[in-house]
């Protein structure tokens, strides 16, 4: 192997670059979503500002609010707040992963065979737990 | 409480969160729960919904900077990655088989040991850092520029092997018991793989997002991520992470570690109360 030895820091520059600018552009994203959403149903739900019974309503279990993605997507096309910000949490959630997939497409563009096997792995044992998540969570 | 107030205190809240859990590589899960549970009366498993939202906040939050300024050492985390999202795995497996009240004693009197260690360090900062093959050859080594000491510092990485088995002891205590993720990362990178309080920090915060995501989807699917409670969480976060990932390269390194210190000490009795009571 011709790889050097010595502390190299500069050598992942692309991929920092490409790290950064993912979770860059995922919080910016989610966060606008979220204040948005959040705005949004309080503008619907004048009551909001003034009801005490409300806050009840909204935090305490059964709480109603839309979770699967047909839900989240019928309420976001209707412009209902909640929904918005499931979708920015969503977005935010997603983050890592995404972040994970952007190393792995950076690694193989600095053409370090370790690393990408290693991220590789990183995501199949994320997307695994999905996948598990579902059966044993769900 | 209104719903605006109840708003305005979790918004406020979560900024303090998403501030320390970016300079100390933790969560923030140790004031979201808390806030949420205790003030604001809000039933538990909404309460870790929204600190699950919060991990992964403070962790995308701070992350942008860390990494730019190298603060995060990428290398180790995504190797270290293998070893958490394991942990987690097998957590998830094993849960509900084991009593999770020795667990609390076990894992409290680990953290309780750490950050006794964590202190002493405090006083003995340049030892000499044992030579590991492992990391000369995934180039682990790094270096950043510590803007309170105004010197680029280069570090090297040791006892790879010995970091990857506590990364999955970490990982299996945040997928048994849904916290303390942050809080063994870091004293394993400081401790076990010498490296600087600062990148150990930085680099915990890091990988906390992905070990949060993995679990992050079943609570989602299950209904445990309130909107109304996680939007404030969410956003509290962001720019209090935002904000601390601006300072770390400016704190002094015993700032940092004392910090640590005193909020992994309050883990680790939070924990033994758990567990023993």
């Amino acid at each position: 192997m011709t790889q050097p030895l010595q502390p190299d820091a500069s050598a992942i520059g692309g991929v920092e670059i490409a790290i950064s600018l993912i979770l860059r552009i995922g919080v910016v994203a989610s966060l606008s979503i979220v204040v948005l959403g959040t705005m949004l149903s309080f503008v619907y739900h004048h009551d909001y500002f003034s009801s005490h019974d409300e806050l009840h309503r909204l935090t305490s279990p059964p709480a109603d609010f839309p979770r699967t993605a047909t839900q989240i997507w019928q309420g976001v096309r209707h412009g209902q707040g909640e929904a918005i910000i499931m979708a920015g949490l969503l977005l935010l959630l997603a983050t890592p992963v995404l972040r994970v997939a952007v190393s792995i497409l950076a690694f193989i563009y600095e053409k370090d065979g370790i690393f990408v096997m290693i991220t590789s792995i990183v995501l199949a044992l994320l997307l695994l737990s999905f996948v598990l998540g579902r059966v044993t969570g769900g | 409480m209104t719903p605006l107030v109840f708003t305005l205190i979790t918004f406020a809240a979560s900024i303090v969160a998403g501030f320390l859990g970016s300079l100390l590589g933790i969560g923030g899960g140790i004031i979201v729960v808390p806030v949420l549970t205790l003030l604001l009366h809000i039933d538990i498993r909404y309460a870790i919904g929204a600190s699950i939202v919060s991990v992964i906040a403070t962790s995308s939050g701070a992350a942008a900077a860390y990494v730019r300024e190298h603060m995060t050492n990428l290398r180790v985390a995504m190797l270290l990655e293998i070893g958490t999202t394991t942990g987690a795995l097998t957590g998830a497996f094993v849960a509900g088989k084991i009593h999770s009240r020795w667990l609390y004693v076990i894992f409290g009197v680990m953290m309780g040991y750490s950050a006794i260690m964590m202190f002493r360090k405090y006083h003995d900062p340049n030892a000499p850092v044992p030579p590991d093959r492992l990391a000369d050859r995934l180039r682990l080594h790094g270096s950043f520029y510590d803007e309170a000491e105004h010197r680029r510092i280069d570090y090297r990485v040791t006892h790879t092997y010995l970091g990857l088995a506590l990364m999955y002891l970490a990982g299996l205590v945040s997928g048994l018991l849904g916290i303390g993720s942050g809080a063994l990362k870091v004293p394993a990178m400081d401790l076990a793989m010498r490296m600087p309080i600062k990148t150990s920090t930085a680099t915990s915060n890091f990988m906390i997002g992905v070990t949060a995501a993995a679990s992050a989807g079943v609570y989602f699917a299950r209904g445990d991520i309130d909107p109304f409670i996680a939007a404030p969480v969410a956003a509290g976060v962001l720019l209090g992470a935002t904000g601390g990932s601006r300072l770390l390269a400016r704190m002094q390194s015993h700032v940092i570690r004392g910090l640590f210190v005193v909020v992994l000490l309050w883990i680790s009795v939070e924990m033994l109360w758990k567990g023993l009571k």
